[in-house]
């Protein structure tokens, strides 16, 4: 709908409200990646994986969810839908600096921590979906994965099992190319991830990834399906992993300049700024105090950050189960009095 | 044999399993199971025969053929506030689930610092001794105790199946309830109506006696029982102490046992190297070693794959065994 020059064909699915909310994500997005990367270089996080070039797919898909309403399951590089979802800017800073007490989803937060374990989310996702349904409640789980776990056996499992309980699941497979550095040509021989949702028997759409409002309307086609009762929907958002896969990662090992350079042609975040700013939307007197605001605020949460104690020995005992064994309890006496 | 007018029959363990899901799922509507051919025909076993048509099909699900996706499926139903019992056709095919037990089920409540947790039984018949192809008989209930998060409990009488499963269903955490197999129809005993929950963590002695103590759980311990029955022959005395879980283990039960006699014998289904018997000799032997007569001795399956149905009695621990060993710690 937006191409690289940022001029719409059709109308907006999108109110101009919508525009700009999704716009400053996508720029709150870029300036964490760059502050959590700088923050990586000097010791202060462990490892960070970027969204830098996916924030189209990953804002677009957001903005079409109502956090009162629906669920969302997401993989580990959705910050900005989980921001947009009801995580606290300091909480998604709380993960990287290590304070996973702090980093912990705020009650009536419809959100799923982050999943490591590449694809396992999907089959929760499916399950979450099917709770709705069976308890009548109005809603629809939104659940990211890439094209890489779409290759693991949690994707069919959790793909079959949501056709067959026909679930409101909207399934949101950003497709980045690359896995690592794997090429997304080596996940699969079929040149079209979406249409493997025909085989679970429910519809799959592709859809330019880096199109922030091609994204939105098809997921909230999507999530329309689901909520009146037609079951899930597969959506190939392809967009293109700009950076690292995380800071221990080389790209230039594995991929050519001339192919990034394409990918920094298509730009998502340019074309939404071009298109805002032809609307009479934008500007770069207000992007300049858009960026402001928004420092101001990564400033806020990485000191809230800083100034919280440091989790202990303790922790690490809290939420293994809902009470301690003896045996438990003995560990954790010791642990605190070595720590002490 | 039927019982007196007005007392209630004595049940099988499969029989004490059912009662409890019923009794369950009637007191509390969120509760719901399911699994591969649980429903229409009440799973292999038809421990869940019936329910299906009292329940329905939306709270009694045949599922497809998909192990991990049952599991996690599981997690994402109880995280919708559901209360999943799920039935894994046998324990050998959580194989195919393993990644969404340990890692996923196990850690949910840990990993979100508490703001979910996973109400979630997973039940599995399993052990040997009666014929089945591999996979079906696999004793691995080892492997889950490294995986911090999950409960493991092993009932190995009608009581303590129904006791144990409705603590299970009701306990917060997710439980990993392994029903044995081989007894599902042939134990019968005395269970209480109603309301009976068994606590995770207690051991239970069955049997008393003064010279050595057999220590099992699940199916071998009625190996055990049969063992002491051998051994009283001869005047040897052997108590029967049957763990009902692994995790949480009883360390206190376990070292009161030992120390009565001094001399113990560990019985386990699983192969002799890594299994839960090596867990539990280590915690005797740091909690009572000074109580110790006699080295502790393992009676285990061998260290090979499982055999064909046919050869299983080579593979698996016996009477005969468990006599043997038992006669040389009492001897030492």
């Amino acid at each position: 709908m937006l191409d690289v020059e940022g001029r719409i064909s059709g109308s907006s699915p999108m109110s101009r409200g919508q525009v700009l909310e999704a716009l400053r994500l996508m720029l709150l997005s870029r300036a964490v990646d760059d502050r959590l990367i700088k923050l990586q270089r000097m010791g202060r996080v462990g490892v960070y994986g970027p969204v830098h070039g996916q924030e189209a797919a990953v804002i677009g898909s957001a903005m079409a969810l109502d956090p009162q309403r629906d669920w969302m399951v997401p993989a580990s590089r959705e910050h900005p839908a989980m921001l947009r979802h009801g995580l606290p800017l300091k909480n998604m800073f709380a993960t990287y600096m290590g304070n996973f007490e702090a980093a912990a989803i705020p009650d009536g937060v419809r959100l799923l921590p982050r999943q490591q374990s590449i694809g396992a989310q999907l089959p929760h996702a499916a399950g979450l979906a099917w709770a709705l349904k069976l308890r009548q409640v109005r809603g629809v789980v939104a659940v990211y994965f890439g094209e890489g776990a779409s290759s693991e056996g949690d994707f069919h499992e959790a793909s079959n099992l949501a056709g067959v309980m026909r679930v409101p699941l909207v399934m949101l497979l950003i497709n980045n190319h690359y896995a690592i550095s794997t090429p997304a040509s080596r996940q699969s021989a079929a040149p079209s991830l979406a249409r493997r949702a025909e085989g679970y028997g429910f519809p799959g759409f592709e859809v330019d990834g880096n199109d922030l409002l091609a994204v939105y309307a098809t997921t909230l086609e999507a999530v329309n399906r689901a909520l009146a009762g037609e079951g899930p929907t597969l959506i190939e958002c392809r967009t293109y992993r700009m950076g690292f896969h995380n800071t221990s990662d080389n790209p230039k090992e594995y991929r050519e300049p001339s192919e990034v350079a394409e990918a920094e042609r298509r730009d998502p975040i340019e074309r939404v700024r071009r298109y805002a700013t032809a609307e009479g939307l934008w500007s770069t007197e207000q992007e300049a105090t858009t960026m402001d605001e928004i420092r101001a605020e990564i400033d806020a949460a990485q000191a809230q950050v800083e100034e919280l104690p440091r989790p202990g020995a303790a922790s690490i005992f809290k939420h293994v189960y809902a009470s301690l064994s003896p045996r438990l309890e003995q560990q954790r006496a010791e642990a605190i009095d070595e720590s002490t | 044999m039927s019982p007196p007018a007005g007392e209630r029959p004595e049940l099988s363990i499969l029989e004490a399993i059912r009662e409890a899901l019923f009794e369950e799922m009637g007191r509390d509507e969120r509760v719901m199971v399911l699994g591969m051919d649980v429903g229409r025909l009440g799973g292999v076993f038809r421990v869940t025969r019936g329910l299906m048509e009292r329940y329905g099909p939306d709270r009694v699900v045949d599922t497809p053929l998909a192990e991990a996706s049952i599991v996690g499926a599981s997690l994402g139903l109880a995280i919708g506030g559901m209360v999943p019992v799920a039935e894994i056709q046998f324990l050998g095919f959580t194989h195919q689930a393993f990644h969404q037990i340990g890692p996923q089920l196990a850690r949910y409540r840990f990993r979100s610092r508490g703001r979910f947790n996973a109400q979630v039984t997973i039940r599995a018949p399993f052990g040997g001794g009666v014929r089945t192809p591999e996979f079906h008989p696999d004793a691995i209930e080892a492997q889950f105790s490294q995986a911090p998060g999950v409960k493991v409990v092993c009932p190995a009488f009608p009581d303590d199946a129904k006791g144990l499963l409705l603590e299970a269903i009701r306990d917060p955490d997710p439980v990993l309830y392994l029903e044995p197999q081989r007894l599902y129809r042939s134990i019968r005993g005395p269970v209480p109506a109603g309301d009976h929950t068994v606590p995770f963590g207690s051991s239970r002695l069955v049997r008393d006696g003064k010279d050595v103590v057999l220590i099992a759980w699940s199916a071998a311990v009625h190996l055990c029982l049969a063992a002491a029955d051998q051994l009283a022959l001869d005047g040897v005395e052997a108590a029967v102490l049957d763990l009902r879980s692994i995790v949480p283990l009883d360390v206190e039960g376990l070292v009161a046992a030992v120390q009565k006699s001094g001399k113990a014998v560990v019985v386990h289904e699983a192969p002799l190297t890594g299994g839960f018997g090596a867990e539990v000799i280590a915690t005797i032997q740091q909690e009572a070693f000074g109580s110790l007569d006699a080295p502790i001795r393992r009676v285990a399956a061998r260290d090979t794959p499982y055999p064909p149905g046919s050869l299983e009695d080579h593979y698996l621990p016996s009477v005969r065994r468990i006599v043997a060993a038992a006669r040389e710690t009492v001897a030492y």
